[in-house]
């Protein structure tokens, strides 16, 4: 699979994504990131609810993944990257227009987490897996 | 479920609590209970408290979507509370509308609106 760069800034966690309640944790741990840049709530809720529709999907179509979180204290930026090496994307334009589910979901959280995030980048590969990263300004 | 969600039927109107933690084999079984207390207590209207909750995702507003099509089929109109303010800009940008969910402030204005029939 074609590799997304390798992230500066900090690693402040990294999370196992397994069952359901891994993705509250995760979730939960990119919020704590947030606040540890001073990020307002606004900010905060848009990165958590980004990184919830990423870390479902790894987990649900990806078979499970791994979150990794990254704070870029000079540049204020929280980075949360999710990487699983579930079947991937096949047609990416399709998975990420708004509408559009392969399972029971609504289709709106590829699309959504993308407009909720300052930096969006997804790279996948069928067979090999998906690697998801978002960021958002604290 | 566990403490995923709370059922509570206060002045003969139910109450839903939904905790963070709710997953999706919780869900059903929520559905369900919703549907059965709601019938037997011959309830007014459903509540629907997210204050529990930081983040409302697609999974979630898909939840209280299907609770309030639970409403809607027995005729108990419902109302969502404690949606945060960051939390009702991001579901904007989510695209999810929640057609079939009507918002108070609080449970007060709920239950107020609730008995006065709107
Ligand atoms: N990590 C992944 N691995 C494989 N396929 C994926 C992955 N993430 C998303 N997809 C595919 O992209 C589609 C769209 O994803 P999106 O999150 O927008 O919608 P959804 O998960 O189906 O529903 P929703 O998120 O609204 O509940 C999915 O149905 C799935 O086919
Ligand atoms: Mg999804």
């Amino acid at each position: 699979m074609n590799r997304l760069p390798r992230l500066r800034g900090q690693l402040f966690e990294r999370h196992e994504i397994t069952v359901e309640k891994d993705i509250v944790r995760a979730r939960q741990a990119v919020g704590r990131a947030m606040d540890g840049l001073g990020a307002k709530a606004i900010r905060k809720t848009r990165l958590v609810t980004a990184a919830s529709e990423i870390f479902r999907n790894g987990l649900n179509y990806g078979g499970g993944a791994v979150a990794l979180i990254h704070c870029d204290a000079g540049n204020r930026m929280v980075w949360v990257d999710c990487i699983d090496d579930g079947p991937g994307i096949e047609d990416m334009a399709l998975a990420l227009r708004d509408g559009y589910t392969s399972g029971t979901g609504l289709g709106r959280g590829l699309g959504g987490a993308k407009r909720l995030v300052d930096e969006f980048d997804i790279v996948s590969e069928p067979g090999v897996g998906t690697h998801v990263r978002l960021a958002g300004r604290a | 479920m566990s403490q995923a969600a709370g059922l509570f039927l206060v002045d003969e109107i139910m109450l839903v609590a939904i905790d963070e933690n709710i997953d999706d084999g919780d869900i059903v079984a929520l559905q369900d209970r919703l549907a059965e207390e709601v019938h037997a207590n011959d309830a007014q209207g459903i509540v629907i408290d997210i204050s529990a909750l930081e983040i409302v995702d697609t999974f979630v507003g898909r939840i209280i979507a299907q609770l309030a099509g639970i409403g809607v089929l027995l005729d108990a109109p419902t109302y969502l509370v404690g949606m945060r303010p960051a939390v009702a800009m991001t579901l904007v940008e989510l695209g999810m509308t929640l057609p079939s969910v009507r918002t108070a402030r609080n449970l007060q204005h709920a239950v107020s609106r609730l008995r006065s029939g709107r």
